[in-house]
């Protein structure tokens, strides 16, 4: 690729800032990132596939595929509903509401799986009521669930947001005027409208999801083949010196996520094709 | 942002028009239930269960939490972390945002996503990357025990880490209003005279002050904040290489909850700071790029 300014510019530094640019994105991320490919490579292809296919990995790639999705899906259901009400109705406290929607940003990870954790357990202000009616929401898949949708939520409410905002409100006076229901005009204008954003939420807490791991180690309880997520298996591994092994799973994980990520990039830009 | 209700203009307009546009008020209600119910039950609870259970034995306990060596260790190695990772990614997206913000160059877009990568890769794999170049059996491993360095397990690779995940905050801050904000008061202020550094110190910084303080902010409290990519290159000595978090978690996993929370409730205190300030920027932020944009259309109907 061929860095050169295509416009002759009167701005000094131009030079300078893309050079520091460019070498540390190389020294910190990039290079670390083929290290990681490299060492992949060097694992002879048997041994690698041995690993993936190991069924604890196997079940550990079903549950952190699984719970984000579970997750994700929740978040686009009840992060849309939390968007509607905060873009479209006024009540007291709307302002401190929205702003609170960035906790799990915000909130070290590890604080939210201890606090979820301390919830959900038995004991807990939510697991001494879920328990006596026979759901275990600490110490099972549930509670991997529970962590992804905390953790999740702000990327559906956040990306819906601005889209909802920017919906014409002619468009729904024009169905309105025609005659269509409510529930309509929402199926047939609204929906379609904010459907790209929807989906990219989607696509971020999925992804979100997928690498997390403070959150859910606390809640999770861990157990190989059952409550054990993917990313807490290549910690495990690498605690045994077995280096191959955590990178064939990292890599597997990486892939998995450059591919949401080549997939939120064609998203964005569907959206902003379907704004225009 | 859109107030609530204003989707249809108010003035002269029928009351039934404006039915129209929006749902009867029982759905309204529900909605709007379901809305709060589902944030306090995933915000507020967690949040408020935090100091709850960091106070369940009273302030002299809480308190007595923070005079343990070994937590005034894991704040002070926070502190510092935060002190190297937040100036390095605010200098890196500065400079990032320079180039980008106010050149044209093939490769843009690609450059742009790639300062994002680090958003997507899971904190575990980030720590593991650097196990494999610096660690014992790492690339560069013989090497640095040869010469007696010490990178994995150690406040070095701790700081790394730290660099990885909190490196596109500033950047992604700033890229964006740069470019809104365009290349023409530089150049005016270049015409004028000014040098390169004096445009930069007087004219782009002034400009873009809200959002670099936003990005900071948000890079602070995540620098404060990791746990899985840290946890992964720590090693978890006592009093050595235990951040806040990683102190969190040795507690807990300890059984002592009440001084788990207590270092939680510290860092439950950052987030909610960290809140507030940015709902500030934010404000800030919108009002600078809407007069950007006023700017330009302005320049677009004159010209």
């Amino acid at each position: 690729m061929q860095i050169r300014v295509l416009q002759r510019s009167v701005l000094p530094g131009f030079g300078l800032t893309m050079g520091v640019t460019v070498f540390y994105l190389g020294l910190i991320v990039l290079l670390p990132l083929a290290a990681l490919v490299l060492k992949s490579a060097t694992v002879p292809w048997q041994q690698f596939w041995d690993t993936v296919c190991d069924p604890r990995v196997m079940a550990s790639y079903r549950l952190s595929f699984g719970a984000s999705l579970i997750a994700a899906a929740v978040n686009a259901v009840f992060g849309f509903i939390v968007a509607w009400v905060l873009v479209r109705y006024s009540f007291p406290g709307r302002k401190l509401v929205d702003a609170m929607v960035d906790l799990p940003f915000a909130l070290p990870t590890a604080v939210s799986g201890i606090a979820l954790t301390a919830l959900y357990a038995p004991g807990g202000w939510l697991g001494r009521w879920l328990t006596p009616l026979g759901i275990p929401a600490a110490y099972c898949r549930l509670g991997v669930v529970i962590a992804l949708t905390f953790i999740g939520m702000p990327f559906v409410v956040r990306t819906l947001q601005p889209a909802l905002e920017d919906l014409d409100p002619e468009l729904e006076e024009a169905a309105a005027s025609l005659g269509a229901s409510r529930l309509q005009t929402f199926r047939r204008v609204l929906l379609p409208g904010i459907l790209p954003a929807l989906l990219t939420g989607f696509a971020l807490a999925f992804a979100r999801g997928l690498g997390e791991y403070g959150s859910v180690v606390f809640i999770a309880g861990n157990m190989p083949m059952k409550t054990e997520i993917a990313p807490l298996l290549i910690i495990t591994k690498l605690e045994q010196y077995d280096y191959a092994g955590a990178t064939a799973i990292a890599v597997v994980m990486l892939s998995a996520s450059f591919l949401l990520l080549l997939a939120i990039n064609m998203l964005q830009w569907w959206s902003r094709r379907h704004s225009e | 942002m859109a107030t609530g209700t204003a989707t249809v203009p108010t003035s002269g307009a029928p009351a039934q028009q404006r039915v129209a546009t929006t749902e009867p008020w029982l759905v309204r209600g529900m909605l709007t239930v379901t809305a709060l119910g589902f944030l306090g039950l995933f915000l507020l609870m967690p949040l408020v269960g935090v100091f709850a259970q960091a106070l369940a034995k009273g302030w002299g306990v809480y308190l007595q939490s923070f005079r343990d060596p070994d937590a005034l260790a894991a704040i002070r190695l926070t502190l510092f972390t935060a002190a190297v990772a937040v100036p390095m990614s605010t200098a890196f997206g500065l400079a990032a945002a320079w180039a980008i913000g106010k050149f044209q160059f093939r490769g843009k877009n690609v450059l742009i996503t790639l300062i994002d990568l680090p958003f997507t890769v899971s904190p575990v794999v980030a720590g593991l990357v650097f196990v494999l170049i610096f660690g014992r059996n790492g690339w560069l491993g013989p090497w640095l025990q040869a010469h007696g360095i010490q990178i994995i397990y150690a406040v070095p690779g701790i700081v790394l880490v730290t660099l990885f995940v909190t490196f596109p905050f500033v950047a992604r801050e700033l890229i964006p209003l740069m470019q809104a904000q365009g290349t023409e008061e530089e150049e005016a202020a270049r015409v004028l005279g000014a040098s390169g550094w004096h445009t930069f110190w007087r004219v782009t910084l002034p400009n873009v002050k809200w959002a670099l303080l936003y990005g900071v902010i948000l890079c602070n409290a995540r620098a404060m904040g990791e746990f899985g990519a840290v946890s992964v290159v720590s090693g978890h000595i006592r009093g050595n290489t235990n951040t806040m978090p990683l102190q969190v978690e040795i507690l807990y996993n300890d059984y002592n909850f009440v001084a788990a929370f207590s270092i939680a409730s510290l860092l439950a205190v950052l987030a909610l700071v960290t809140l507030v300030l940015k709902s500030v920027f934010e404000w800030k932020v919108a009002r600078q790029l809407a007069l950007a944009e006023r700017i330009e259309d302005a320049e677009e109907s004159l010209s």
